[in-house]
């Protein structure tokens, strides 16, 4: 035991090299949106430089259609990850208590079907319905499809904190007379919580994100920010830099929380 | 009297907790087979019938659909399609393995480090692919740039072709590989490396003779979360390619946008998907009952 707590140092001249190839794998990975944001200040329009200027963020702001999209996009994110995290969550949860073969194929088609078949799918079943009602594509299409490819993600991430978690305490639980629905309120919904976290960040994200789908159900009037701007475009620049700064700010605060 | 108690609880676990168990599994069910199930059955009669001359679909039944796939085109198209996400799958595989262990190896950093991997997803992928653009066009940056040093006197063709379109899917689908792999690297037992280093094993060798052996499921994992939507690209290859490189991603989106051919599009998406579903039985097959590395 002893010599395995002295080993770490000695035990890896690997890991400069390592090192070294996760820097540039993290410079593969992050170069081409630096490279976004250095020129979303950058004066022109073009690939010269001629400057710093934030008039691309002020054009940004005042772009009415840009606005509206990132709006429609937020609105959609937050009521998809609302949903396919309470539905995915209480799916683990019940897929934790006992496999269940039919909603785990379910759950893997969801997962393996290409985002380009989900998307004619949907468009045509959307397109079956409106013969028999009245009703039309728009945001509430997109959510639908959004909840829908965003469930198995949920569940893959709760579950597998849900597997690293000792069911006795449940038992426990109701051993001491609660009810089953009381086991899962009050001890293991708590001890879930980091886990349904990540779960909805990993759904916002992905709904975020999501152009091929969106652009099958979405109406006329519910363009989404991924599909408002074809083609490199300096406000685009400016709004994603926003985006990315926002959120990283976020990411680190959270991080230098839990390190505390 | 324990014995009993736990007895009685093995039962209620097993049975009394079922009305729950099966009422938490309804939502997910319902949007499963509603959004799911029944758009791919709809999809698959879609297939033996007509176009419609607006799209849509009219009712008169056909095979022609399935026949139209024979075409050596088409199959052509679907064969490169698979080569793409394949030879990208690998690419991930050699990008994405190194990092999940650098990353499980980086003791109070690994947070941070993993969230540096999913950062670059908080902007619409369309933007990061346009991104690509910018850097490689004939007017972008990496061109400018050598021309301006004279290493160069004519621009590189390094957009609109295979490779521009292999990059921006390894670009996009990395982060895909690396939480898998990271996944089980951390689940790993620590011992096992240790005694491996303890029975005289470089570490070199300790990498290639049990880490990665033990990686396996994430390996698969990851491979399966790459290839797929490798497979179904059509935006990148789209953007990236130019018109120069059809897949099979592209086809069907232009069958059910500009070519109005909703059964055509059908079949070909039918049949991407049975090829899919082809490849992923024998792994679900191996990852055993509950679906093992994915689920």
């Amino acid at each position: 035991m002893r010599s395995a707590q002295i080993e770490p140092s000695t035990r890896r001249p690997d890991s400069r090299w390592l090192a070294t190839y996760a820097v540039l794998v993290y410079l593969f990975l992050h170069l081409p949106l630096a490279i976004l944001m250095i020129f979303s200040v950058n004066a022109s329009r073009f690939t010269v430089w001629e400057g710093f200027s934030l008039r691309w963020y002020a054009e940004a702001f005042r772009d009415q259609e840009l606005m509206e999209s990132t709006l429609n996009s937020l609105i959609v994110a937050v009521s998809a990850t609302a949903f396919a995290t309470l539905a995915g969550t209480l799916c683990a949860y019940a897929l934790w208590k006992r496999a269940s073969r039919w909603m785990t194929a379910g759950l893997a088609l969801s997962l393996v079907t290409p985002e380009i078949v989900t998307g004619i799918s949907l468009l045509a079943f959307f397109q079956w319905i409106f013969r028999y009602f009245d009703f039309r594509l728009g945001l509430h299409t997109v959510v639908l499809a959004h909840v829908m490819f965003s469930v198995v993600f949920v569940v893959t991430v709760v579950l597998a904190r849900l597997r690293t978690m000792d069911s006795s305490l449940e038992e426990a639980a109701m051993d001491l007379g609660a009810t089953d629905w009381q086991a899962f309120r009050r001890v293991t919904l708590p001890l879930l919580a980091p886990g349904i976290g990540a779960a909805a960040l990993l759904a916002f994200t992905i709904s975020f994100d999501d152009y091929v789908i969106t652009s099958m159900v979405a109406g006329v009037d519910s363009q989404t920010l991924p599909m408002a701007r074809r083609g490199a475009n300096p406000v685009v620049n400016a709004i994603s830099t926003l985006i990315v700064a926002l959120i990283g700010t976020l990411i680190l605060v959270s991080e230098r929380l839990r390190e505390k | 009297m324990r014995q009993f108690e736990s007895q009685r609880l093995k039962l209620r676990r097993r049975f009394g907790g079922d009305g729950l168990r099966a009422l938490f599994l309804t939502p997910s069910a319902v949007l499963l087979i509603a959004l799911l199930g029944v758009p791919m059955a709809i999809v698959f009669a879609y297939t033996f019938l007509t176009r419609g001359t607006y799209g849509g679909v009219t009712s008169a039944w056909t095979l022609e659909n399935w026949q139209r796939l024979a075409d050596p085109l088409y199959a052509g198209i679907l064969f490169k399609s698979f080569a793409v996400a394949a030879v990208s799958t690998l690419f991930c595989l050699a990008l994405g393995f190194p990092l999940a262990l650098f990353i499980s190896r980086a003791g109070r950093r690994k947070g941070l480090y993993l969230h540096l991997v999913i950062l670059p997803f908080w902007t619409s992928f369309l933007v990061r692919t346009y991104a690509w653009m910018f850097l490689l066009r004939d007017t972008g940056l990496i061109n400018t740039v050598l021309l301006k040093l004279g290493l160069i006197s004519q621009p590189l063709p390094l957009l609109y072709n295979y490779g521009a379109v292999l990059l921006g899917l390894v670009y996009t689908y990395l982060p895909f590989m690396v939480l898998p792999v990271y996944a089980t690297l951390e689940r790993m037992d620590r011992s096992l490396l240790e005694a491996a280093a303890d029975l005289g094993a470089r570490p070199l060798q300790v990498l290639w003779r049990v880490v990665l052996p033990l990686s396996r499921p994430g390996l698969r994992a990851g491979a399966i979360l790459v290839f797929i939507p490798c497979l179904g690209a059509f935006l990148i290859p789209d953007l990236l390619g130019g018109g120069k490189t059809i897949l099979v991603g592209t086809l069907v989106q232009n069958q059910f946008t500009t070519a109005r051919d909703w059964p055509f599009g059908s079949a070909l998406s039918m049949a991407l998907m049975g090829v899919v579903l082809l490849l992923m039985l024998p792994l679900a097959r191996k990852d055993g009952p509950g679906g093992g590395d994915l689920l």
